[in-house]
Protein backbone atom coordinates (compact mmCIF):
# COMPACT_ATOMS: atom_id res chain seq x y z
CA UNK A 1 0.00 0.00 0.00
CA UNK A 2 1.18 3.52 -0.85
CA UNK A 3 0.03 6.90 0.37
CA UNK A 4 0.54 10.37 -0.95
CA UNK A 5 0.46 12.92 1.84
CA UNK A 6 0.06 16.44 0.53
CA UNK A 7 -0.05 19.63 2.58
CA UNK A 8 -2.97 21.88 1.69
CA UNK A 9 -1.88 25.29 0.41
CA UNK A 10 1.41 24.68 2.16
CA UNK A 11 2.94 28.17 2.15
CA UNK A 12 -0.31 29.80 3.20
CA UNK A 13 -0.79 27.15 5.90
CA UNK A 14 2.69 27.84 7.31
CA UNK A 15 1.84 31.52 7.65
CA UNK A 16 -1.53 30.68 9.20
CA UNK A 17 -0.01 28.35 11.79
CA UNK A 18 1.63 31.39 13.42
CA UNK A 19 -1.01 33.92 12.52
CA UNK A 20 -4.41 32.28 12.96
CA UNK A 21 -6.05 35.58 11.99
CA UNK A 22 -5.29 34.57 8.40
CA UNK A 23 -7.51 31.51 8.57
CA UNK A 24 -10.23 31.53 5.91
CA UNK A 25 -8.77 34.71 4.46
CA UNK A 26 -7.52 35.00 0.88
CA UNK A 27 -3.70 34.90 0.77
CA UNK A 28 -0.98 34.99 -1.84
CA UNK A 29 2.75 34.25 -1.56
CA UNK A 30 5.27 35.87 -3.89
CA UNK A 31 8.36 34.46 -5.58
CA UNK A 32 11.90 35.45 -4.62
CA UNK A 33 12.29 39.18 -5.08
CA UNK A 34 8.52 39.68 -4.73
CA UNK A 35 8.04 39.16 -8.46
CA UNK A 36 4.93 37.13 -8.99
CA UNK A 37 2.40 34.95 -7.20
CA UNK A 38 3.70 31.43 -6.57
CA UNK A 39 1.09 30.20 -4.10
CA UNK A 40 -2.50 31.06 -3.29
CA UNK A 41 -4.96 30.02 -0.65
CA UNK A 42 -8.23 28.51 -1.86
CA UNK A 43 -9.99 31.77 -1.00
CA UNK A 44 -7.65 33.73 -3.30
CA UNK A 45 -8.23 31.23 -6.10
CA UNK A 46 -11.99 31.71 -5.79
CA UNK A 47 -11.63 35.49 -6.06
CA UNK A 48 -9.75 34.95 -9.30
CA UNK A 49 -6.11 35.78 -8.56
CA UNK A 50 -4.21 33.78 -11.16
CA UNK A 51 -1.11 31.70 -10.50
CA UNK A 52 2.05 33.47 -11.65
CA UNK A 53 0.40 36.90 -11.61
CA UNK A 54 3.09 39.62 -11.66
CA UNK A 55 2.33 41.46 -8.44
CA UNK A 56 2.98 44.94 -9.83
CA UNK A 57 0.03 44.39 -12.14
CA UNK A 58 -2.20 42.77 -9.52
CA UNK A 59 -1.40 44.82 -6.43
CA UNK A 60 -4.56 46.89 -6.71
CA UNK A 61 -6.67 43.81 -7.30
CA UNK A 62 -5.26 42.27 -4.11
CA UNK A 63 -5.89 45.40 -2.07
CA UNK A 64 -9.43 45.79 -3.35
CA UNK A 65 -10.26 42.17 -2.61
CA UNK A 66 -8.52 41.98 0.77
CA UNK A 67 -5.97 39.42 -0.40
CA UNK A 68 -3.07 39.32 2.07
CA UNK A 69 0.22 39.18 0.22
CA UNK A 70 3.47 37.75 1.63
CA UNK A 71 7.07 37.43 0.46
CA UNK A 72 8.20 33.81 0.42
CA UNK A 73 9.63 32.87 3.81
CA UNK A 74 11.75 29.83 2.95
CA UNK A 75 13.39 29.50 6.37
CA UNK A 76 9.88 29.03 7.81
CA UNK A 77 8.54 26.78 5.05
CA UNK A 78 11.66 24.63 5.09
CA UNK A 79 11.50 24.10 8.84
CA UNK A 80 7.78 23.27 8.79
CA UNK A 81 8.30 20.88 5.88
CA UNK A 82 11.03 19.11 7.86
CA UNK A 83 8.66 18.68 10.80
CA UNK A 84 5.92 17.22 8.60
CA UNK A 85 8.33 14.78 6.96
CA UNK A 86 9.77 13.57 10.22
CA UNK A 87 6.28 13.03 11.64
CA UNK A 88 5.58 10.85 8.59
CA UNK A 89 8.63 8.76 9.47
CA UNK A 90 6.92 7.88 12.74
CA UNK A 91 4.24 6.05 10.75
CA UNK A 92 6.41 4.09 8.31
CA UNK A 93 10.13 3.88 7.59
CA UNK A 94 9.57 4.20 3.84
CA UNK A 95 9.18 7.90 3.11
CA UNK A 96 10.03 9.56 -0.17
CA UNK A 97 10.04 13.33 0.12
CA UNK A 98 8.61 14.28 -3.24
CA UNK A 99 8.62 18.04 -2.84
CA UNK A 100 8.58 20.61 -0.05
CA UNK A 101 4.92 19.86 0.68
CA UNK A 102 4.28 16.29 -0.40
CA UNK A 103 5.65 12.85 0.26
CA UNK A 104 4.98 9.33 -0.93
CA UNK A 105 5.04 6.78 1.82
CA UNK A 106 4.87 3.03 1.56
CA UNK A 107 3.42 0.46 3.95
CA UNK A 108 5.14 -2.89 3.80
CA UNK A 109 3.75 -5.47 6.20
CA UNK A 110 0.82 -3.32 7.29
CA UNK A 111 -1.79 -5.71 5.78
CA UNK A 112 -3.90 -5.87 8.91
CA UNK A 113 -4.21 -2.14 9.27
CA UNK A 114 -7.38 -0.20 8.75
CA UNK A 115 -5.90 2.25 6.29
CA UNK A 116 -8.73 4.72 6.50
CA UNK A 117 -8.13 5.03 10.21
CA UNK A 118 -4.33 5.06 9.87
CA UNK A 119 -4.52 7.78 7.24
CA UNK A 120 -6.73 9.78 9.51
CA UNK A 121 -4.23 9.37 12.38
CA UNK A 122 -1.45 10.69 10.14
CA UNK A 123 -3.54 13.68 9.17
CA UNK A 124 -4.61 14.44 12.73
CA UNK A 125 -1.09 14.22 14.14
CA UNK A 126 0.41 16.54 11.53
CA UNK A 127 -2.40 19.03 12.04
CA UNK A 128 -2.15 19.01 15.82
CA UNK A 129 1.63 19.09 16.07
CA UNK A 130 2.39 21.59 13.34
CA UNK A 131 -0.91 23.25 12.45
CA UNK A 132 -0.55 22.19 8.82
CA UNK A 133 -3.64 20.61 7.22
CA UNK A 134 -2.98 17.74 4.83
CA UNK A 135 -4.81 15.35 2.54
CA UNK A 136 -3.95 11.67 2.45
CA UNK A 137 -4.62 9.45 -0.55
CA UNK A 138 -3.98 5.74 -0.20
CA UNK A 139 -3.92 3.02 -2.83
CA UNK A 140 -2.02 -0.09 -3.93
CA UNK A 141 0.20 1.92 -6.31
CA UNK A 142 1.89 5.31 -6.37
CA UNK A 143 -0.07 6.69 -9.33
CA UNK A 144 -3.37 5.60 -7.78
CA UNK A 145 -2.45 7.13 -4.42
CA UNK A 146 -1.98 10.41 -6.24
CA UNK A 147 -5.50 10.05 -7.68
CA UNK A 148 -6.88 9.13 -4.23
CA UNK A 149 -5.24 12.25 -2.83
CA UNK A 150 -7.01 14.41 -5.43
CA UNK A 151 -10.34 12.89 -4.38
CA UNK A 152 -9.63 13.54 -0.69
CA UNK A 153 -8.84 17.16 -1.52
CA UNK A 154 -11.79 17.69 -3.82
CA UNK A 155 -14.40 16.28 -1.41
CA UNK A 156 -13.32 17.37 2.08
CA UNK A 157 -16.75 16.91 3.66
CA UNK A 158 -17.26 13.31 2.56
CA UNK A 159 -13.65 12.16 2.91
CA UNK A 160 -12.46 14.20 5.92
CA UNK A 161 -9.19 14.54 4.05
CA UNK A 162 -8.47 10.82 3.67
CA UNK A 163 -9.41 8.58 0.76
CA UNK A 164 -8.42 4.97 0.25
CA UNK A 165 -8.71 3.12 -3.04
CA UNK A 166 -8.90 -0.45 -1.80
CA UNK A 167 -11.31 -2.15 -4.16
CA UNK A 168 -11.65 -2.63 -7.90
CA UNK A 169 -14.93 -0.76 -7.79
CA UNK A 170 -13.34 2.30 -6.16
CA UNK A 171 -10.43 2.19 -8.61
CA UNK A 172 -12.71 2.24 -11.66
CA UNK A 173 -14.83 5.00 -10.13
CA UNK A 174 -11.75 7.09 -9.40
CA UNK A 175 -10.26 6.63 -12.86
CA UNK A 176 -13.59 7.54 -14.43
CA UNK A 177 -13.70 10.69 -12.31
CA UNK A 178 -10.21 12.06 -12.95
CA UNK A 179 -9.56 13.94 -16.16
CA UNK A 180 -6.59 12.82 -18.20
CA UNK A 181 -4.85 16.17 -17.85
CA UNK A 182 -4.93 15.86 -14.06
CA UNK A 183 -3.23 12.47 -13.99
CA UNK A 184 0.25 12.50 -12.44
CA UNK A 185 2.93 12.67 -15.13
CA UNK A 186 0.62 13.42 -18.05
CA UNK A 187 1.79 16.73 -19.45
CA UNK A 188 0.12 19.10 -21.84
CA UNK A 189 1.58 17.51 -24.97
CA UNK A 190 0.50 14.06 -23.92
CA UNK A 191 -2.99 15.25 -23.02
CA UNK A 192 -3.36 16.56 -26.55
CA UNK A 193 -2.25 13.30 -28.11
CA UNK A 194 -4.48 11.25 -25.85
CA UNK A 195 -7.46 13.48 -26.45
CA UNK A 196 -7.01 12.97 -30.18
CA UNK A 197 -7.31 9.27 -29.46
CA UNK A 198 -10.54 9.89 -27.56
CA UNK A 199 -9.12 9.72 -24.05
CA UNK A 200 -10.67 12.25 -21.71
CA UNK A 201 -10.41 10.37 -18.42
CA UNK A 202 -7.76 8.18 -16.81
CA UNK A 203 -10.05 5.22 -17.39
CA UNK A 204 -9.99 5.83 -21.15
CA UNK A 205 -6.19 5.81 -20.97
CA UNK A 206 -6.07 2.57 -19.02
CA UNK A 207 -8.46 0.91 -21.49
CA UNK A 208 -6.19 1.66 -24.46
CA UNK A 209 -4.66 -1.51 -25.88
CA UNK A 210 -1.32 -2.36 -24.25
CA UNK A 211 0.40 -2.83 -27.60
CA UNK A 212 -0.65 0.55 -28.85
CA UNK A 213 0.60 2.36 -25.75
CA UNK A 214 3.89 0.48 -25.90
CA UNK A 215 4.38 1.39 -29.53
CA UNK A 216 3.33 5.01 -29.33
CA UNK A 217 4.57 6.14 -25.95
CA UNK A 218 7.68 5.90 -23.86
CA UNK A 219 8.36 3.49 -21.05
CA UNK A 220 7.28 6.15 -18.56
CA UNK A 221 3.70 6.19 -19.83
CA UNK A 222 3.69 2.42 -20.02
CA UNK A 223 4.66 2.20 -16.38
CA UNK A 224 2.09 4.81 -15.48
CA UNK A 225 -0.63 2.79 -17.24
CA UNK A 226 0.31 -0.33 -15.29
CA UNK A 227 0.34 1.65 -12.06
CA UNK A 228 -3.14 2.99 -12.77
CA UNK A 229 -4.28 -0.55 -13.48
CA UNK A 230 -3.33 -1.33 -9.91
CA UNK A 231 -0.10 -3.17 -10.70
CA UNK A 232 2.71 -1.52 -8.69
CA UNK A 233 5.32 -0.52 -11.24
CA UNK A 234 6.61 2.78 -9.91
CA UNK A 235 8.69 2.30 -6.80
CA UNK A 236 9.56 4.70 -4.04
CA UNK A 237 12.46 6.76 -5.20
CA UNK A 238 15.43 5.24 -3.49
CA UNK A 239 17.64 8.22 -4.15
CA UNK A 240 17.10 10.37 -1.11
CA UNK A 241 19.30 13.21 -2.22
CA UNK A 242 18.53 15.79 -4.84
CA UNK A 243 19.59 15.28 -8.43
CA UNK A 244 20.30 18.92 -9.15
CA UNK A 245 20.68 22.09 -7.14
CA UNK A 246 19.95 25.46 -8.63
CA UNK A 247 20.46 29.03 -7.52
CA UNK A 248 19.03 31.52 -9.97
CA UNK A 249 17.95 35.07 -9.35
CA UNK A 250 16.74 38.19 -11.07
CA UNK A 251 18.89 41.17 -10.25
CA UNK A 252 17.47 44.29 -8.70
CA UNK A 253 19.08 46.32 -11.47
CA UNK A 254 20.41 45.33 -14.83
CA UNK A 255 24.16 44.82 -15.16
CA UNK A 256 26.22 45.44 -18.28
CA UNK A 257 29.64 45.02 -16.72
CA UNK A 258 31.39 41.72 -16.34
CA UNK A 259 32.66 42.44 -12.81
CA UNK A 260 29.23 42.64 -11.25
CA UNK A 261 28.06 39.56 -13.09
CA UNK A 262 31.13 37.60 -12.06
CA UNK A 263 30.42 38.55 -8.47
CA UNK A 264 26.80 37.39 -8.66
CA UNK A 265 27.72 34.11 -10.34
CA UNK A 266 30.39 33.46 -7.76
CA UNK A 267 27.87 34.04 -4.99
CA UNK A 268 25.32 31.69 -6.58
CA UNK A 269 28.00 29.06 -7.15
CA UNK A 270 29.10 29.32 -3.52
CA UNK A 271 25.53 28.84 -2.42
CA UNK A 272 25.19 25.73 -4.61
CA UNK A 273 28.45 24.34 -3.23
CA UNK A 274 27.22 24.89 0.31
CA UNK A 275 24.01 23.01 -0.42
CA UNK A 276 26.06 20.20 -1.98
CA UNK A 277 28.19 19.88 1.14
CA UNK A 278 25.08 19.91 3.30
CA UNK A 279 23.60 16.88 1.57
CA UNK A 280 26.98 15.17 1.20
CA UNK A 281 27.10 15.38 -2.59
CA UNK A 282 29.64 16.52 -5.15
CA UNK A 283 28.81 17.62 -8.66
CA UNK A 284 30.19 16.69 -12.03
CA UNK A 285 28.44 19.38 -14.02
CA UNK A 286 28.08 23.10 -13.61
CA UNK A 287 25.51 24.90 -15.71
CA UNK A 288 25.54 28.68 -15.92
CA UNK A 289 22.77 30.83 -17.40
CA UNK A 290 22.77 34.52 -18.17
CA UNK A 291 19.93 36.47 -19.68
CA UNK A 292 18.67 39.96 -20.42
CA UNK A 293 15.26 41.25 -19.40
CA UNK A 294 12.84 39.57 -21.77
CA UNK A 295 10.04 41.91 -20.71
CA UNK A 296 11.95 44.88 -22.09
CA UNK A 297 11.49 44.10 -25.76
CA UNK A 298 12.96 47.41 -26.85
CA UNK A 299 16.39 46.41 -25.56
CA UNK A 300 18.76 44.06 -27.30
CA UNK A 301 18.10 40.56 -26.04
CA UNK A 302 20.72 37.98 -25.19
CA UNK A 303 20.32 34.69 -23.44
CA UNK A 304 23.18 32.27 -23.18
CA UNK A 305 24.16 29.31 -21.13
CA UNK A 306 27.17 27.12 -20.73
CA UNK A 307 27.64 23.70 -19.30
CA UNK A 308 30.97 22.82 -17.77
CA UNK A 309 31.96 19.26 -16.96
CA UNK A 310 34.49 18.74 -14.24
CA UNK A 311 37.04 15.99 -14.63
CA UNK A 312 36.37 14.99 -11.06
CA UNK A 313 33.35 15.67 -8.85
CA UNK A 314 33.71 18.58 -6.48
CA UNK A 315 31.90 20.20 -3.58
CA UNK A 316 34.47 22.94 -3.11
CA UNK A 317 33.20 26.51 -3.26
CA UNK A 318 36.54 27.52 -4.76
CA UNK A 319 36.42 25.07 -7.66
CA UNK A 320 32.73 25.50 -8.44
CA UNK A 321 32.93 29.25 -8.23
CA UNK A 322 36.06 29.40 -10.37
CA UNK A 323 34.55 27.22 -13.11
CA UNK A 324 31.23 29.05 -13.03
CA UNK A 325 32.97 32.42 -13.37
CA UNK A 326 35.05 31.10 -16.28
CA UNK A 327 31.88 29.86 -17.94
CA UNK A 328 29.99 33.11 -17.51
CA UNK A 329 32.93 35.11 -18.84
CA UNK A 330 32.87 33.03 -22.00
CA UNK A 331 29.18 33.69 -22.70
CA UNK A 332 29.11 37.34 -21.62
CA UNK A 333 28.39 39.80 -24.42
CA UNK A 334 29.30 43.45 -24.04
CA UNK A 335 26.54 46.03 -24.38
CA UNK A 336 23.73 43.83 -23.10
CA UNK A 337 21.73 44.79 -20.03
CA UNK A 338 21.59 41.55 -18.07
CA UNK A 339 18.74 40.97 -15.66
CA UNK A 340 18.98 37.36 -14.61
CA UNK A 341 21.61 34.75 -13.92
CA UNK A 342 21.84 31.34 -12.41
CA UNK A 343 24.06 28.44 -11.50
CA UNK A 344 22.84 24.84 -11.54
CA UNK A 345 24.96 21.95 -10.36
CA UNK A 346 24.11 18.50 -11.69
CA UNK A 347 25.49 15.03 -12.06
CA UNK A 348 25.63 14.61 -8.33
CA UNK A 349 27.47 11.79 -6.60
CA UNK A 350 27.93 11.02 -2.94
CA UNK A 351 31.09 12.80 -1.82
CA UNK A 352 32.51 9.65 -0.23
CA UNK A 353 32.74 7.87 -3.59
CA UNK A 354 35.37 10.20 -4.95
CA UNK A 355 37.52 8.52 -7.49
CA UNK A 356 41.00 9.85 -7.45
CA UNK A 357 42.46 11.03 -10.67
CA UNK A 358 46.18 11.00 -11.16
CA UNK A 359 46.60 14.15 -13.22
CA UNK A 360 44.01 16.47 -11.85
CA UNK A 361 42.95 16.36 -8.32
CA UNK A 362 41.40 18.76 -5.92
CA UNK A 363 43.82 20.32 -3.57
CA UNK A 364 43.33 18.25 -0.40
CA UNK A 365 43.44 21.45 1.60
CA UNK A 366 40.02 22.43 0.24
CA UNK A 367 38.21 19.97 2.42
CA UNK A 368 39.23 21.30 5.84
CA UNK A 369 39.01 24.83 4.46
CA UNK A 370 35.40 24.32 3.40
CA UNK A 371 34.57 22.76 6.73
CA UNK A 372 36.01 25.78 8.50
CA UNK A 373 34.15 28.24 6.26
CA UNK A 374 30.84 26.41 6.70
CA UNK A 375 31.37 26.30 10.44
CA UNK A 376 32.13 29.99 10.73
CA UNK A 377 29.27 31.03 8.48
CA UNK A 378 26.85 28.91 10.47
CA UNK A 379 28.10 30.39 13.72
CA UNK A 380 28.13 34.03 12.78
CA UNK A 381 25.33 33.95 10.18
CA UNK A 382 25.22 36.60 7.49
CA UNK A 383 28.18 35.12 5.60
CA UNK A 384 31.24 36.57 7.25
CA UNK A 385 33.62 34.52 5.13
CA UNK A 386 33.50 34.88 1.41
CA UNK A 387 35.79 34.19 -1.44
CA UNK A 388 37.65 37.06 -2.97
CA UNK A 389 35.47 37.57 -6.01
CA UNK A 390 32.37 37.93 -3.89
CA UNK A 391 31.56 41.47 -2.86
CA UNK A 392 32.19 41.65 0.87
CA UNK A 393 29.56 44.23 1.65
CA UNK A 394 26.98 42.58 -0.46
CA UNK A 395 24.66 39.90 0.77
CA UNK A 396 21.42 38.67 -0.71
CA UNK A 397 19.73 41.79 -1.83
CA UNK A 398 16.45 40.10 -2.29
CA UNK A 399 13.45 42.28 -2.34
CA UNK A 400 11.28 40.93 0.45
CA UNK A 401 9.01 43.72 1.46
CA UNK A 402 6.24 41.59 2.86
CA UNK A 403 8.22 38.97 4.72
CA UNK A 404 6.66 37.33 7.75
CA UNK A 405 8.87 36.54 10.78
CA UNK A 406 11.07 33.44 10.82
CA UNK A 407 8.98 32.03 13.68
CA UNK A 408 10.86 28.75 13.99
CA UNK A 409 14.44 29.53 13.07
CA UNK A 410 15.27 32.90 14.61
CA UNK A 411 14.94 33.49 18.33
CA UNK A 412 14.27 37.20 17.81
CA UNK A 413 11.31 36.51 15.54
CA UNK A 414 9.30 33.97 17.55
CA UNK A 415 5.65 34.62 18.39
CA UNK A 416 4.78 36.99 21.25
CA UNK A 417 2.17 36.00 23.83
CA UNK A 418 0.43 38.35 26.19
CA UNK B 1 43.28 -0.12 -17.32
CA UNK B 2 46.22 1.66 -18.86
CA UNK B 3 45.78 5.38 -19.26
CA UNK B 4 48.94 6.83 -20.67
CA UNK B 5 52.27 5.59 -21.81
CA UNK B 6 55.48 7.42 -22.44
CA UNK B 7 58.92 6.02 -23.14
CA UNK B 8 59.74 5.36 -19.56
CA UNK B 9 56.48 5.33 -17.71
CA UNK B 10 53.06 3.69 -17.89
CA UNK B 11 50.21 5.13 -15.92
CA UNK B 12 47.31 3.10 -14.61
CA UNK B 13 44.09 4.40 -13.07
CA UNK B 14 43.42 2.95 -9.65
CA UNK B 15 40.55 0.53 -9.19
CA UNK B 16 37.50 1.95 -7.51
CA UNK B 17 36.53 -0.53 -4.83
CA UNK B 18 33.57 -0.45 -2.53
CA UNK B 19 35.50 -1.81 0.38
CA UNK B 20 35.48 0.30 3.50
CA UNK B 21 39.10 -0.54 4.10
CA UNK B 22 40.63 -0.92 7.51
CA UNK B 23 38.69 0.07 10.60
CA UNK B 24 40.06 3.07 12.43
CA UNK B 25 40.03 2.91 16.22
CA UNK B 26 39.64 6.41 17.44
CA UNK B 27 40.99 5.72 20.88
CA UNK B 28 44.20 4.33 19.46
CA UNK B 29 45.87 1.23 20.72
CA UNK B 30 48.40 2.00 23.31
CA UNK B 31 50.98 -0.32 24.73
CA UNK B 32 50.89 1.42 28.10
CA UNK B 33 48.34 1.59 30.86
CA UNK B 34 44.76 2.04 29.52
CA UNK B 35 42.97 5.23 30.50
CA UNK B 36 40.78 4.41 33.49
CA UNK B 37 38.39 7.24 32.56
CA UNK B 38 37.60 5.82 29.10
CA UNK B 39 34.93 3.41 30.37
CA UNK B 40 33.11 6.11 32.27
CA UNK B 41 32.76 8.65 29.48
CA UNK B 42 29.21 9.97 29.25
CA UNK B 43 27.32 12.29 26.95
CA UNK B 44 27.45 15.98 27.84
CA UNK B 45 24.29 17.44 29.28
CA UNK B 46 21.97 18.86 26.67
CA UNK B 47 19.30 21.44 27.43
CA UNK B 48 17.52 20.43 24.25
CA UNK B 49 17.16 16.95 25.67
CA UNK B 50 16.00 18.26 29.03
CA UNK B 51 13.48 20.77 27.74
CA UNK B 52 12.19 19.25 24.53
CA UNK B 53 10.30 15.99 24.58
CA UNK B 54 8.89 16.17 21.08
CA UNK B 55 10.97 18.26 18.72
CA UNK B 56 8.53 18.12 15.79
CA UNK B 57 5.80 19.67 17.93
CA UNK B 58 7.93 22.12 19.93
CA UNK B 59 7.84 25.86 19.30
CA UNK B 60 9.07 28.88 21.23
CA UNK B 61 7.32 32.08 22.23
CA UNK B 62 8.26 35.25 24.06
CA UNK B 63 6.14 36.49 26.99
CA UNK B 64 4.94 40.04 26.76
CA UNK B 65 3.27 41.54 29.83
CA UNK B 66 2.64 40.71 33.46
CA UNK B 67 -0.52 38.60 33.43
CA UNK B 68 1.22 35.39 34.52
CA UNK B 69 3.86 36.64 36.98
CA UNK B 70 2.29 34.52 39.73
CA UNK B 71 3.19 31.40 37.76
CA UNK B 72 6.75 32.62 37.25
CA UNK B 73 6.21 33.87 33.71
CA UNK B 74 7.70 37.34 33.49
CA UNK B 75 7.86 39.84 30.71
CA UNK B 76 10.41 38.73 28.08
CA UNK B 77 10.71 35.15 29.33
CA UNK B 78 11.09 32.43 26.74
CA UNK B 79 8.40 29.75 26.66
CA UNK B 80 8.82 26.19 25.41
CA UNK B 81 5.53 25.04 23.91
CA UNK B 82 4.60 21.49 23.03
CA UNK B 83 1.68 21.30 20.62
CA UNK B 84 1.38 17.53 20.90
CA UNK B 85 0.21 17.62 24.54
CA UNK B 86 -3.51 17.46 25.27
CA UNK B 87 -5.00 20.53 26.94
CA UNK B 88 -6.01 19.76 30.52
CA UNK B 89 -7.40 21.57 33.52
CA UNK B 90 -4.66 23.56 35.29
CA UNK B 91 -2.16 23.39 32.45
CA UNK B 92 -0.66 26.63 31.21
CA UNK B 93 -1.51 27.07 27.56
CA UNK B 94 -0.73 29.42 24.72
CA UNK B 95 -4.09 30.28 23.21
CA UNK B 96 -5.22 32.33 20.30
CA UNK B 97 -8.07 34.52 21.49
CA UNK B 98 -9.88 37.02 19.30
CA UNK B 99 -6.93 37.88 17.13
CA UNK B 100 -4.09 37.65 19.68
CA UNK B 101 -1.86 35.08 21.27
CA UNK B 102 -2.21 34.88 25.02
CA UNK B 103 -0.74 32.67 27.74
CA UNK B 104 -3.02 31.68 30.64
CA UNK B 105 -3.83 28.82 32.95
CA UNK B 106 -6.65 26.64 31.63
CA UNK B 107 -9.63 26.07 33.88
CA UNK B 108 -11.91 23.43 32.46
CA UNK B 109 -15.17 22.85 34.30
CA UNK B 110 -17.65 20.41 32.78
CA UNK B 111 -18.32 22.16 29.49
CA UNK B 112 -16.98 25.57 30.39
CA UNK B 113 -13.50 26.88 29.67
CA UNK B 114 -11.91 29.75 31.58
CA UNK B 115 -8.56 31.43 31.09
CA UNK B 116 -7.07 32.31 34.42
CA UNK B 117 -4.30 34.89 34.71
CA UNK B 118 -1.83 34.61 37.60
CA UNK B 119 -1.94 38.25 38.58
CA UNK B 120 -4.75 39.74 40.69
CA UNK B 121 -4.81 42.83 38.48
CA UNK B 122 -6.02 40.86 35.47
CA UNK B 123 -9.54 39.53 35.00
CA UNK B 124 -10.40 35.88 34.50
CA UNK B 125 -11.76 35.28 31.00
CA UNK B 126 -14.71 33.04 30.23
CA UNK B 127 -14.60 31.53 26.76
CA UNK B 128 -17.93 31.54 24.95
CA UNK B 129 -18.99 30.54 21.49
CA UNK B 130 -18.70 34.21 20.55
CA UNK B 131 -14.93 34.05 20.96
CA UNK B 132 -12.53 33.15 18.22
CA UNK B 133 -10.56 30.71 20.35
CA UNK B 134 -7.85 28.11 19.70
CA UNK B 135 -5.69 26.29 22.21
CA UNK B 136 -2.42 26.54 20.30
CA UNK B 137 -0.08 24.56 22.55
CA UNK B 138 0.83 23.63 26.10
CA UNK B 139 3.66 25.43 27.89
CA UNK B 140 6.19 22.94 29.28
CA UNK B 141 9.06 25.17 30.39
CA UNK B 142 9.92 28.76 30.96
CA UNK B 143 13.45 30.04 30.42
CA UNK B 144 14.45 33.32 31.97
CA UNK B 145 17.51 35.54 31.92
CA UNK B 146 18.83 36.43 35.34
Amino acid sequence: MYALVDCNNFYASCERAFNPNLRNKPMAILSNNDGCVIARSDEAKVIGLPMGAPIFKWDRFCKENGIQVFSSNYPLYGDMSGRVMSILEQFTPDVEVYSIDEAFIQFKGFENYNFNEYGSQIRTRILKWTGIPTCVGMAPTKALSKVANKIARKFPNQTKGVYVIDSEEKRIKALKWIKIKDVWGIGRGLTKRLKAKGCTTALDFVLLPDDWVRKNFSIVEWKLKKDLEGIPTLQLDEVKTKQAIATTRSFEYTFSDIENIKERISTFATSCAEKLRKQGSSCHIIYVVLSSDRHKKELEQHRASKLVSLTYPSDSSLIISQEAVKAVTSIFKAGIKYKRAGVVVMGLVPTTNHQLHLFESENPKHKPLMRAIDGLNAKYADYKIKIGNQDLKRTWKMRQERLSPRYTTNINEIIKVK
Amino acid sequence: MMLHQSNNLSFFTPEDTNSLGAVFFETGISAGFPSPAEDFKEQRLSLDKELIRNKEATFFARVSGQSMIGAGLDDNDLLVIDRSLEPQNNKIAVCFLDGEFTVKRLKVDKDEVWLQPENPNYPIIKITSENNFIIWGIVTNVIKKV
